[in-house]
This record gives C-alpha cells, sequence and structure tokens, in this order.
C-alpha cells in the first residue's frame, strides 16, 4: 500500500531500478532505442576511433545498391540556416565492394548492423536483399524507398503506394530479415503509404528522409548544389519530421524509428512521444559525433527522473486534450 | 584523430582580416604532421552547425595553431572569441605532405594567400632548406613571411598589386626558377584551386614531382559525408576520393581536375 501512496520518482530512486531502454523492431531487440541515420554515419569504421559504437541501438550503414555508385558532381552539400543540404548521389561501393571492405569490421561489432539497401527496379531491391540474406548475421535491411538525389530508384518508389507496396512485397518474399522501410516525407498524407508498407511485409518504419530543398548562391547566382536540388536535413526540419512520425503512428500497428534534426535528449523524447518506438541521429553525427550517445545518456536520465522503467511508457504518450 | 574540447590561449589579429589561433591541446599537438588539419567546432554559431577545417600552422609544447581570414560565419564568430574560451576539435585530421628525407629533393613550396598555413610545419620539419613562393592580391595577404625567414628558407614574394614583392601570380617566379634548374626539386602546394591547378600543370610540364594539399568545401572532416570529393585518377579512368581522409594532399600526377563550373 505505501509503495501506491509514493510518487513513480521515489520509488524508482528507492529501489534504485535502472529503467529499461531495449526496444524491438520486429524480431530485433536493440539495447537502446538509439540508432544513426544512414548516410550521417558512412560504414561504422570511419567514427570507431571518436566513439564506442557498441553503446549504439544499432549501426545503419551508408545505402548499397548492388553495383558501385560514383555519385553526383561537387559541391554536394551546403549549409543553410540550423540544417544543410546534400546531393551526394548515394556514392557507394555496391553490394561486393561493401562486404569486402566494410563488412570484415561491421560483422565484429556486438550491436546490430542495419544495412541501407536500394535499387532501381523492384527486381534489383529483392536481389540485394537476397545478397545480404545469403551474408548471415545482419541484424535487418532499411529499404530506402526516398532518396531525392538520384533520377532512378528511391524516391519514384516512396512517393507511389502501389509501387512502395511491390517494393517492399518483393523484399519480403527474399528474405526474413526484419525489413524497415525508410519513407518518403514527400507526400501530402504520409497515412496510405505508411500502411501499403506496413500490408506488404515491412516490420518497421524510418520516418523519414531529407526533404527536397534547394539554396541559390547571390553573388553567383548559381544554386549551391551542383545537383541544383538537395535533401534537407538538420535542426530546422525537426517540427516537420516530429508530424510526419505522428500520422504515421496513428496509421500503422509496427514500430516507427524517428528522424530529422535530432541534437539530443530532449528532441528524441519529443520523437517517442510522437510515436517513434526508436530514433535515429543524423546530421548531427557531421558536427558532433558523441551526439547519439548523449542522447542515450539523456534518455536514461530523464526517465529516472520521470521515474519510467520503460519506453513504452513514452511511446505515443503526447496528450492531445488540453 | 582525437575530439577534445579544447582552451584558446590566445586569439590576435595579426594583419588586415587575418587571425592567428592558439590553443592547448596537449594530446592532439605531438601527434599533428605538417599539411593536416583541425576540424573545429565554434560553440557561438548558433544557426550555422557545422564545423570548420582549418590547416594547422604551428605546433608549439602542448599547444597548436592555426592561421585564419574571416570569410563568412564561422570566421567571423571564431575572430571574437577570446583566451580561456572554450573549442571543439576533432585534430588531428587528413593525409598530409610528405616530409622530405635529409638527401631528397629541395623542396619549393608555393602557396597563396592562407595556403601558407599549411606549409611552415612542413618547412620547420624538412631537413633541407628551400624557397618558399608565396602569392598574394595585395600586401596584406601576405603571411608569415618573417617565421619562413628566421627558419633559414629564401622567401620570393609575388603580389597582384604590385604592393610588395615582385607584380604577378606566383607561378611566374616558380616557372623562372624551374627553367634555371629543375632537376633535384619538388613542389608542395596549397592554396586557392587556380593557383594549385597552374602548380599541378607546371609541375608536369617540367616532369617535378608536386604535392598538393587541396581545398574543398568539407562538412565531417573523417570520412562519412563524402561531400569533399575529387577526382583521382584510378588506372584508365577516374574516382571520387575524400579531400578529409585520402587527402588534403594528393600527388599532383593523380589529380583529375574538373571544368571550371
Amino acid at each position: 500500500m505505501r509503495a501506491e501512496t509514493q510518487s513513480p520518482e521515489s520509488r524508482a530512486v528507492e529501489e534504485g531500478l535502472e529503467p529499461d531502454l531495449s526496444v524491438s523492431i520486429g524480431k530485433l531487440t536493440l539495447q537502446n532505442p538509439v540508432t544513426v541515420a544512414s548516410g550521417t554515419f558512412g560504414y561504422g569504421v570511419e567514427y570507431a576511433q571518436l566513439l564506442d559504437l557498441n553503446q549504439l541501438g544499432a549501426v545503419v550503414v551508408k545505402g548499397i545498391r548492388l553495383n558501385p555508385v560514383p555519385g553526383n558532381p561537387t559541391p554536394r552539400t551546403a549549409e543553410v540556416t540550423s540544417g544543410m543540404l546534400n546531393a551526394i548521389g548515394l556514392q557507394g561501393p555496391g553490394v561486393d565492394g561493401f562486404i569486402q571492405k566494410y563488412w570484415p569490421f561491421l560483422s565484429t561489432l556486438k550491436v546490430p548492423v542495419i544495412i541501407n539497401i536500394w535499387g532501381t527496379t523492384v527486381e534489383e531491391y529483392a536481389e540485394v536483399v537476397r545478397r545480404f540474406d545469403a551474408l548471415g548475421g545482419v541484424g535487418a535491411l532499411e529499404l530506402n524507398v526516398s532518396c531525392p538525389n538520384i533520377k532512378e530508384g528511391g524516391a519514384q518508389f516512396g512517393t507511389d503506394c502501389n509501387l512502395l507496396g511491390q517494393v517492399v512485397a518483393a523484399c519480403r518474399r527474399a528474405t526474413t530479415l526484419p525489413l524497415i522501410t525508410k519513407m518518403s516525407p514527400n507526400v501530402v498524407n504520409i497515412a496510405p503509404y505508411a500502411k501499403a508498407a506496413e500490408d506488404a511485409g515491412s516490420d518497421a518504419l524510418a520516418v523519414t528522409n531529407s526533404y527536397p530543398a534547394m539554396a541559390i548562391d547571390i553573388e553567383t547566382r548559381r544554386p549551391k548544389l551542383a545537383n541544383i536540388t538537395g535533401g534537407l536535413t538538420g535542426p530546422c526540419i525537426k517540427p516537420i519530421a516530429i508530424k510526419l512520425v505522428w500520422e504515421a503512428a496513428r496509421a500503422v500497428k509496427i514500430p516507427i524509428i524517428g528522424m530529422g534534426g535530432i541534437q539530443n535528449a530532449e528532441d528524441a523524447i519529443e520523437f517517442f512521444m510522437a510515436g517513434a518506438s526508436a530514433v535515429a541521429v543524423g546530421t548531427a553525427n557531421f558536427y558532433e559525433p558523441q551526439t547519439p550517445l548523449q542522447v542515450i545518456a539523456g534518455i536514461r536520465e530523464f526517465m529516472k527522473r520521470k521515474g519510467l522503467r520503460n519506453l513504452s511508457q513514452i511511446v505515443g504518450s503526447v496528450q492531445l486534450t488540453r | 584523430m582525437l575530439e577534445q574540447i579544447v582552451q584558446i590561449v590566445s586569439n590576435e589579429r595579426s594583419t588586415d582580416s587575418y587571425y592567428r589561433l592558439v590553443v592547448r591541446a596537449p594530446q592532439i599537438a605531438p601527434r599533428i604532421q605538417p599539411g593536416q588539419f583541425a576540424h573545429v567546432r565554434i560553440l557561438p554559431m548558433k544557426d550555422a552547425l557545422l564545423r570548420r577545417p582549418f590547416s594547422i600552422f604551428q605546433v608549439e609544447g602542448d599547444t597548436f595553431s592555426i592561421l585564419y581570414k574571416t570569410v563568412g560565419k564561422g570566421t567571423v564568430a571564431l575572430a571574437r572569441m577570446q583566451s580561456g574560451e572554450e573549442l571543439s576539435v576533432i585534430a588531428p585530421l587528413g593525409h598530409g605532405f610528405t616530409v622530405p628525407q635529409p638527401g631528397a629533393e629541395t623542396p619549393l613550396l608555393v602557396a597563396g594567400g592562407y595556403g601558407m598555413a599549411a606549409m611552415y610545419l612542413l618547412a620547420r620539419r624538412s631537413p633541407q632548406k628551400g624557397i618558399v613562393f608565396v602569392g598574394g592580391r595585395r600586401r596584406v595577404d601576405i603571411l608569415c613571411e618573417r617565421e619562413f625567414q628566421d627558419l633559414g628558407w629564401e622567401v620570393r614574394v609575388t603580389t597582384e598589386d604590385g604592393s610588395h614583392g615582385e607584380k604577378g601570380l606566383v607561378t611566374q617566379p616558380l616557372l623562372a626558377e624551374l627553367k634555371s634548374a629543375q632537376r633535384g626539386r619538388k613542389l608542395f602546394a596549397c592554396g586557392p584551386t587556380p593557383m594549385l591547378q597552374a602548380v599541378g600543370k607546371i609541375a608536369g610540364e617540367h616532369d617535378v614531382p608536386a604535392e598538393l594539399s587541396m581545398d574543398e568545401h568539407m562538412c565531417c572532416g573523417v570520412g562519412v559525408c563524402l561531400t569533399c570529393v575529387i577526382r583521382v585518377r584510378s588506372g584508365d579512368t577516374w574516382e571520387y576520393r575524400r579531400t578529409c581522409t585520402e587527402g588534403p594532399v594528393f600527388d599532383a600526377r593523380d589529380v583529375v581536375w574538373e571544368e571550371a563550373r
């Protein structure tokens, strides 16, 4: 009886409980809900000197398609107010190059490795999935159907419900690995797309990719990116991403990995309250590589302060009535 | 490569819009090689988030310094910072210059503007003394002439307006020098891209080896974001390589110059 009259905070302190930060994505369990956004963390090895990758929820690598991709001409990025634009063009080593060059290191990690993959046809997506399914030891596959910076592949799949369903279904048939579909923000209403991915067998959604955007150098009158347009990321997109997570979370039952401008634990907690079960730190990795670890520590601190034992007590907990 | 919070020892204007920043970084300073850079997060910047890369100028004991010019948001914010304040630094980064071995070629250093900052440590650690060719628009753009002279190096100055040294471009006295003798010379260059391209061309024509420190836009500085790529020869074709990790110093023969945009 005494315990019920105590505040949750004091009870947690008294019992010396550490909050449980673990989260499930399909059959995959993450030790904590903080991952990194594909394309902002290379292949993990680049940051291994600066932080202990085994403390992350998962490592998510840069997008891989079947064959090597040279990427776009430069300039490829531009700083904008509270964010940046990028149009890298998914430069990458292809499946074989990735397995040869990066998998020996990645396979030694104790935390799950999530491989972001893409293709220009439904069949290519499925083929890449099969290759990684055969590799063994992969934590999950993230289907990039939303890159705004390449002509073929990517966003065309993410902005057509029918195509999206076909891609996810084809990948689903090709593997039993957990599948995460990385959604395009470039839709009027994300709900039907989220539902299409869920219905086709996706185990989770990553919400969301970068926002199509543009910047001009007024001295030269040229676009700041060689690609003319690019994807906007960083803290400036966070409120837009929060809304998309909230809308997607109401449309599906599968877990959502929220991302967009996360710089600290407060940002991450906002995503949880909007309905995300996990989060990814993206652009902040570029300017503060310690961000993911700081976010983990801050979430733990918040949960202790509020007397929360597990993340499910926060996920989707936004109160809509005033 | 280390990430550390470092304290500013001094941050003083040297001439015009050029500043010299000294920071205490006991773990970073001893690891620095000539031509490497520091990636600096200027914490007071509020809406400009990215780090700024700076060539490392000097290393003294447990400190290192950079020379910078106020050209944008980052450097203007940096110029306002004072001794005792803190910066977040990731360093040392990048693949630097090859320090000449005793008995190797005579080094000819070619610097444009604040490109001079990347060359000092090389001159200081080179067992051979050589010649520094330094060019700038005006007299105030000629940095650390004295420092190189104090090391016993010959300094040949050019300015575009003729206000100091020879009037014209830095490549003029370089060409004259190579005409007099090209054997046993090696070029090391840092400066604006058109200058680097000209130096690379001259090196090719005179069959002189050259190392170029490329000046590209950077974002992460550690090889992740693929912002700072340049075209580098690979067999019969080329591939993008990262200036922050495979560079910033490249062999001039390997660089494939892009059409001017």
